[in-house]
C-alpha cells in the first residue's frame, strides 16, 4: 500500500491562493492515528514547512474539509501551531471542542534532578539500605528465635505440616539436580588430578584428594550454592506473590503470623534438608571421582573405598553437615527476609528474588571461609 | 438505533472448556455508536465473550467480525490495525506496575512507533486530563494509587489511541456508588465526545440502567434477551426476573423512569 499513502500524502491538504491575496491551508481527509499510520511523521513535516514558508498572519488554516480527526490528529497541527490557535483558522463545532480541550490541558512538569553529589549519595543510600537489610535480618531471626521459644512451651502449635512440604520440596525434590552436578564435577576433578599424580607415582593419594576436598568443601558448597539459587528464590517468589495477591494480609487477619507458619517451617525444613542433600551430593561425587579414576589409572573403587576412613578423618564429614545445616538456615532466613520485603508490583518481585539469590549465594561462600578459618586445625591429617 | 455498519458481529458462537460447554451458537450484533451491556449470572460466560472479542480466547465453532475484519484468521498487520482500533479496560485496571501512570498511557502510543516524544506527551496529558486525573499523579507508581484512579488511568490508557471501540469489564466494580456515578458520566460525555462504540460487562444495576443503549443477558449459555431495559424486564425468564426483579432492581428502574 506504499503508492497509496503516498498520493494519500499529497490530497491531505490544498494549498489556495483567496481573492484578497491570502494563502488558504485547506485540509482534507482523515487525520487519525489509524487512518495517517506511517505516513504521521511525514505529513507532520510537510505541514511544519508549509506554515513556516509562509508568514503566519496571512496564513489561513481550513479544517471544516477534514473528515475525520481525532486527537492524534488534533496534537500535531496544535504542535505545527506552537501551541496556541493560528490568527486565522475555521473549524467544525466538534472540532472547536477538541481544540478547547486541548488548550485546557496541562503540559507535565520536568522532573526535578538532583546530579549533584550523585555518587556520594549514591553511596549513601547504598550504606543505609545495607543497614536496613542486616536489621531487617536481625529481627527476623530474633522473631524466629522468640517463636522457637514460644513452640517449646506449646508443642502442639508446630507447623509439622508445612516443615514436611518445605523438606519435601528443597530436600527430596532437589536430589536429581545435586547428582548430576555433583557426579560430573566429581568426574573432571578426578580426570585432572589423576594425571597428574599418575606423573610422580603417587596414584594411591587421588583417594586423599578426592576425599578431602570433596566432603570437606566441594560437596557441601555445590549443595548449598544449587539449594540457594533454586529453593531460595522459590521462598522469595512465593513469599513476594502472597504478599501482590494480599494474602500475607489475610494471614496476618486470621491471627497466623508470618514469622511461625511461613518462614520457621522454611528455615527449619531448609535446615534438615541441606545437610541430606550435602550427604548425597558428597556420596555422588565420590563415586563420579572414583569411577573416573578407575577409568583414567585403573584404581579399584574396592580399594579407593576401604582406604577412605583412613585417608579422610571422620570430622570433614561433619564439618561438611554442619556447613549444610548453617547454609541452609541461612539461605531460608535470607530468601524469607527479601520476600516479605516485596512490594507490590513486578519490578520489585524480580528486584527482589535476584537479590534474594546472590545475597544467598555470597552468604554460603562466606560462611564456608568463617568454617574453614574456625576449624583449620580440625579433620586435617598433618603428615609428620 | 437506526441501521447503521455493524461493529462486531458474532455468529454462530459456541466455547468449550473440556466437555463445559459455556456458550451455544451465539449471534451477537454491536452497531456504531451504541453502548451495549452484557449482563449475566455468575459463571454464565459474560468475560469469556468478551474474551472472545478481544481474542485472547479462540472459541470452539463461530466467527467474530470486528470492524469488519476477522478477529482470529487475519494477517500480522491486519491484526495490529484491530488491535489500534480497540480500547480494553480490563477489571483490574492490569496498569504495569513497573512503569509510572505517565508511561502506562504512553506505551500504546509509543508502540506506533510513528510519534515524536512531544506528541505524546502532549497526547498523554491530554487523555489523563480528559479522566479527570490530575497532573500531579502523572509521575506516581500504580501501586500508589486507589481503586478508582487506577480505572480512571486504565481507562485513559485504553483511549490513548482514540480507539473506536472500548470494551469495559466490569468498569465500575469495587468503586463507591459516588465514584461509580463519576466514572459513568465520564463514559458516557467520552462516548459523545469521541463516537465510541462501548460494550461492557457490568453486573451494577445503576450503571446499566445509566448508560446502555442495549442490554444482552447471558443464560442457560445463550443469549435470551436483547434490547432496550424497557424491552428486558417484561420478558419472563427465571434469571431476568431474579436481576431486575430483586429490590435493588426495582429501586433502578424507578430510578430510570423518573429520567
Amino acid at each position: 500500500m506504499p503508492s497509496d499513502l503516498a498520493a494519500g500524502n499529497n490530497s491531505r491538504y490544498r494549498l489556495v491562493t483567496t481573492a484578497a491575496g491570502d494563502t488558504l491551508l485547506q485540509l482534507t481527509g482523515s487525520f487519525t492515528l489509524t487512518s495517517l499510520d506511517r505516513s504521521f511523521p511525514t505529513v507532520t513535516k510537510e505541514l511544519a514547512k508549509l506554515a513556516s514558508q509562509s508568514d503566519a498572519s496571512s496564513l489561513h488554516w481550513d479544517l471544516t474539509d477534514i473528515s475525520q480527526l481525532d486527537y492524534a490528529g488534533a496534537v500535531m497541527l496544535w504542535r505545527i501551531w506552537g501551541e496556541q490557535r493560528p490568527a486565522h483558522l475555521l473549524l467544525r463545532p466538534e472540532q472547536e471542542r477538541m481544540f478547547l480541550r486541548l488548550e485546557k490541558s496541562v503540559s507535565l512538569p520536568e522532573q526535578p534532578r538532583r546530579i549533584l553529589f550523585l555518587p556520594i549519595s549514591m553511596l549513601g543510600k547504598q550504606l543505609l539500605r545495607f543497614l536496613d537489610h542486616l536489621t531487617g535480618m536481625i529481627t527476623l531471626s530474633g522473631q524466629i528465635v522468640l517463636d522457637l521459644f514460644f513452640l517449646m512451651t506449646h508443642p502442639g502449635r508446630i507447623p509439622a505440616r508445612e516443615i514436611s512440604a518445605n523438606l519435601y520440596r528443597t530436600g527430596a525434590q532437589a536430589l536429581g539436580i545435586t547428582a548430576v552436578v555433583g557426579f560430573l564435577i566429581g568426574i573432571v576433578l578426578s580426570y585432572l588430578t589423576s594425571e597428574q599424580l599418575h606423573m610422580f607415582g603417587a596414584d594411591i593419594y587421588i583417594v586423599n584428594i578426592l576425599g578431602m576436598s570433596i566432603i570437606r568443601e566441594l560437596g557441601p558448597m555445590l549443595a548449598a550454592i544449587l539449594v540457594a539459587g533454586r529453593s531460595g528464590s522459590a521462598m522469595t517468589a512465593q513469599l513476594g506473590v502472597m504478599r501482590v495477591t494480599e494474602e500475607l494480609d489475610a494471614l496476618t487477619v486470621m491471627g497466623i503470623p508470618h514469622s511461625m507458619r511461613l518462614v520457621l517451617p522454611k528455615i527449619i525444613g531448609l535446615g534438615i534438608a541441606l545437610p541430606l542433600i550435602v550427604l548425597w551430593t558428597s556420596a555422588i561425587a565420590l563415586l563420579g571421582g572414583l569411577v573416573a579414576a578407575e577409568l583414567q589409572i585403573g584404581l579399584s573403587i574396592h580399594y579407593a573405598l576401604t582406604a577412605l576412613p583412613d585417608t579422610v578423618p571422620i570430622a570433614n564429614l561433619w564439618l561438611g553437615l554442619g556447613k549444610g545445616m548453617v547454609c541452609g538456615m541461612t539461605i531460608a532466613l535470607i530468601a524469607c527476609h527479601f520476600g516479605l520485603r516485596i512490594k507490590p508490583n513486578t519490578e520489585s518481585l524480580g528486584e527482589g528474588t535476584t537479590n534474594s539469590v546472590v545475597t544467598s549465594i555470597t552468604a554460603v561462600i562466606l560462611i564456608d571461609a568463617i568454617f574453614a578459618v574456625a576449624f583449620s586445625n580440625i579433620g586435617i591429617r598433618i603428615a609428620s | 438505533m437506526a441501521i447503521i455498519d455493524p461493529v462486531i458481529e458474532i455468529t454462530g458462537l459456541t466455547t468449550r472448556f473440556g466437555s463445559h460447554i459455556i456458550h451455544e451458537n451465539i449471534d451477537l450484533t454491536v452497531y456504531k455508536g451504541e453502548i451495549l451491556a452484557l449482563v449475566g449470572g455468575s459463571g454464565s460466560g459474560k468475560t469469556t465473550l468478551l474474551r472472545q472479542m478481544l481474542g485472547l480466547v479462540t472459541p470452539a465453532q463461530g466467527s467474530v467480525r470486528i470492524l469488519g475484519a476477522r478477529r482470529y484468521d487475519c494477517g500480522r498487520e491486519e491484526q495490529r490495525k484491530l488491535r489500534t482500533r480497540s480500547g480494553v479496560l480490563f477489571q483490574q485496571g492490569a496498569l504495569f506496575s513497573a512503569l509510572t501512570v505517565f508511561e502506562n498511557v504512553a506505551l500504546p502510543l509509543r508502540e506506533m512507533r510513528t510519534l515524536c516524544e512531544g506528541t505524546i506527551r502532549e497526547l498523554v496529558m491530554l487523555k489523563l486530563g480528559m479522566v479527570g486525573v490530575e497532573v500531579q499523579h502523572a509521575r506516581k507508581m500504580p501501586a500508589e494509587l486507589s481503586g478508582g484512579m487506577v480505572k480512571r488511568i486504565a481507562l485513559a490508557r485504553a483511549l490513548a489511541l482514540d480507539p473506536e471501540l472500548l470494551f469495559l469489564d466490569e468498569p465500575t466494580a469495587g468503586l463507591d456508588p459516588a465514584l461509580s456515578e463519576g466514572f459513568v458520566d465520564l463514559v458516557r460525555s467520552l462516548r459523545e465526545e469521541l463516537a465510541l462504540t462501548v460494550i461492557m460487562v457490568t453486573h451494577d444495576l445503576d450503571t446499566l440502567v445509566a448508560i446502555s443503549d442495549r442490554v444482552a443477558v447471558l443464560a442457560d449459555r445463550r443469549i435470551v434477551a436483547l434490547g432496550p431495559i424497557p424491552e428486558i424486564i417484561t420478558i419472563d425468564h427465571p434469571f431476568i426476573t431474579a436481576f431486575f426483579g430483586g429490590m435493588r432492581g426495582r429501586n433502578a428502574l424507578r430510578a430510570l423512569q423518573q429520567h
